[in-house]
């Protein structure tokens, strides 16, 4: 059916199973899907060598994910490769739902300017994952195998034995740290015994891949009840190159077989479309969706993300952009805990705060779907009221669920963050990913995030400080001052941050606000990044040896 | 706030007259969807979560 040319990367035996020998990397990665090949270039950009094992050869065949949300293209961009994702893929932000044939709610995902990446883009996951290829290829840090299977782990002491299958044969190698990206039915999960429970909703869903030329607006356009498919839901998504998605709810009953034979699906688009239409099929798939999550992300030595950490419906197109964000957590900790600069129970946070993210977004998840496959005919009845009152009035419009679309998850609790102590002047609260704003660099326009992201960062308003870096044993963090090192000629970077002169962030490498304070007092930034990698000031010694001095 | 569970209803009789009536014509379905309509109307025009959780709860025991 495609016309989709899907790439075949090739197998090649690798040296140490060509030579028999046992080696040891630091890193192994489980799965070249997105999760996987964001997990590859993460380590990279941190210095860490890591070698990625796929049982496959090619990027991911038919429809899989669509969206991919601002946060995601910001750590894709730190990664070096959100312009040609951005490039490929169509940008939009506005949201439309129709109750029969008529507008009933409207949403804006981005309705502020002065954001360097969109709200949202659209591009198919193969396009996706090609462009992740082709960067993890060019960095000679990252060795990418093909048809390489994870047949079995076990983890001794300290490190992990992974037993691999080639076309070669089975060899064995070792690993410092295991990261598991295989997806959703992650093998890794079943050998380390690890629990995924959760729900799954008793419905089906049609999704097709259509090349069409059509004039709908590049918006997410969702349907409930509409005459052309009369007591379900439609969601309809423009993607590159003309080819569109289109989510056809089917309900419990339907036959998945016969429902994706292609004389039932043209029937079904011509019905939306209209009889004179000209389009032909991409790729067909039923699905029925499910929300699960593990039971904790660090097994020992090997570290889930992704689809085998967590998986969601993708009302919300929530599956790779939180997988993403997974990544953007762990890099930076797992760099440090291998460069001696944090203790092991770093990693431990990684659970606390992704499983914290995970749940968030299975509730986002969940409530969507509920809403949109009641589960009693009561709760339809509710449904229906929402959706007849939003017609009308406003007031019922916010109740309107199609999906909420995927938006990072604050780490409002983490023990890493510092608690606000003597200002909480707007929304930067510690915990929450950093907000990017236009800036200038020695005359230049730039971005405030392209100042974040290689290390911990302390950003101060004002003169309070005349030093461009601070640091304790291993630990530094560059200082950036607003008005010496970048410019704020629109002001939106301190209006965005609520600062006034004096008032200083402590970002950490994910580009996360650890600690933000209203003057600059090193010992106070010190703490916050001890606080920060784990470690326990009080009990620091390095930290109680420099505090002394 | 807390849910006023005082009477509060200027004509008890008169109101439960009319909520009973405007479902008179009403097959069952009709009604539960109308209830469902008045209960959302409602719930907006209160607002406070608490009042609602409240609310929810006590009609929910009462079952
Ligand atoms: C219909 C649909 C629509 C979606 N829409 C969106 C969306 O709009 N936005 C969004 O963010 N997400 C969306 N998602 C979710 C998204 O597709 C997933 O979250 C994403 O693919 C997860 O990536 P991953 O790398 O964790 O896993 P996967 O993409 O599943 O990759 C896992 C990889 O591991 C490999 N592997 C498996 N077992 C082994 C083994 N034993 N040894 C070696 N390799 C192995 C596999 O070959 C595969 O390459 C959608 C999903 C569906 C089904």
């Amino acid at each position: 059916m495609t016309n989709h040319i899907y790439p075949k990367f090739g197998y090649l035996r690798s040296k140490e199973q060509a030579d028999g020998v046992v080696k040891r990397h630091p890193i192994v990665v489980i799965g070249a899907g997105p999760i996987g090949l964001t997990a590859a270039l993460d380590f990279a950009a941190r210095g860490q060598p890591v070698v990625v094992l796929d049982d496959n050869d090619t990027v991911s065949i038919g429809s899989r994910a669509v969206c991919y949300a601002k946060r995601p293209l910001e750590i894709w961009d730190r990664l070096d490769c959100a312009s040609p994702m951005v490039d490929r893929g169509v940008s939009w932000k506005v949201g439309k739902v129709f109750f029969h044939d008529q507008l009933s709610y409207q949403f804006d995902l981005l309705p502020e300017s002065d954001h360097q990446w969109p709200a949202m883009i659209n591009l198919q996951q193969y396009h996706l994952e090609e462009i992740l290829v082709a960067k993890c290829r060019a960095n000679p840090l990252i060795d990418l195998r093909w048809k390489h299977r994870l047949i079995s782990l076990k983890q001794p002491a300290d490190h992990a034995t992974l037993a691999v299958e080639t076309p070669d044969g089975i060899f064995t190698m070792e690993a410092e740290w295991v990261i598991a990206c295989d997806g959703a039915n992650s093998d890794t999960r079943k050998m380390v015994g690890a629990e995924f429970t959760g729900q799954f909703f008793q419905d089906r869903f049609l999704i097709a891949d259509v090349a069409m030329k059509a004039d709908f607006p590049t918006e997410r356009w969702f349907w409930f009840d509409p005459p052309f498919h009369p007591g379900q839901s439609v969601l309809l998504h423009r993607q590159a190159d003309n080819i569109w998605r289109i989510d056809f709810q089917l309900g419990w009953e339907a036959d998945p077989d016969a429902e994706r034979q292609p004389e039932r699906v043209i029937p079904r688009i011509r019905a939306m479309l209209g009889e004179d239409a000209q389009f032909s099929l991409e790729w067909v798939s039923i699905y029925q969706f499910a929300c699960r999550r593990i039971d904790n992300f660090r097994q020992g030595r090997v570290l889930f993300a992704g689809d085998a950490a967590h998986q969601v419906s993708p009302f919300g197109a929530r599956g790779a952009n939180t997988g993403v964000q997974d990544i953007d957590n762990l890099a930076w900790k797992l760099a440090m805990v291998l460069r001696g600069e944090a203790p092991e129970a770093l990693l431990d946070s990684y659970h606390e705060e992704r499983a914290y993210a995970a749940d968030d977004n299975i509730l986002n998840s969940t409530r969507a779907t509920d809403f949109i496959t009641p589960k009693t005919k009561v709760s339809r009845y509710f449904r229906d009221a929402v959706l007849e009152l939003a017609q009308h009035h406003g007031f019922a419009r916010p109740l309107v669920n199609s999906g909420r679309l995927s938006v990072p998850t604050p780490y409002a609790t983490s023990a890493l963050n510092t608690p606000d102590e003597d200002f909480a002047i707007g929304e930067m609260r510690p915990g929450t990913n950093a907000a990017d704003a236009p800036i200038s660099v020695a005359g230049k326009p730039s971005w405030f995030l392209h100042c974040l992201g290689d290390g911990f960062t302390v950003v101060t308003f004002g003169k309070a400080t005349d030093k461009t870096g601070i640091a304790i044993g291993p630990l530094a963090a560059k200082i950036i001052r607003v008005g010496r090192d970048i410019e704020d000629p629109s002001g939106l970077l301190a209006a965005r941050y609520g600062a006034s002169p004096g008032t200083t962030y402590l970002f950490r490498p994910d580009q996360y606000v650890a600690a933000r304070w209203s003057g600059f007092d090193e010992t106070k930034i010190i703490e916050a990044m001890l606080r920060a990698t784990g470690q326990d000031s009080a009990r620091h010694p390095a930290g109680q040896k420099e505090l002394a001095a | 706030m807390m849910l006023n569970l005082a009477p509060n209803i200027a004509d008890p009789d008169d109101f439960y007259a009319e909520l009973v009536n405007s479902q008179r014509n009403l097959d069952e379905e009709q009604a539960l969807r109308m209830n469902a309509r008045l209960i959302l109307l409602l719930a907006n025009h209160i607002g406070d979560r608490t009042v609602l959780t409240e609310a929810i709860a006590r009609a929910r025991a009462a079952g």
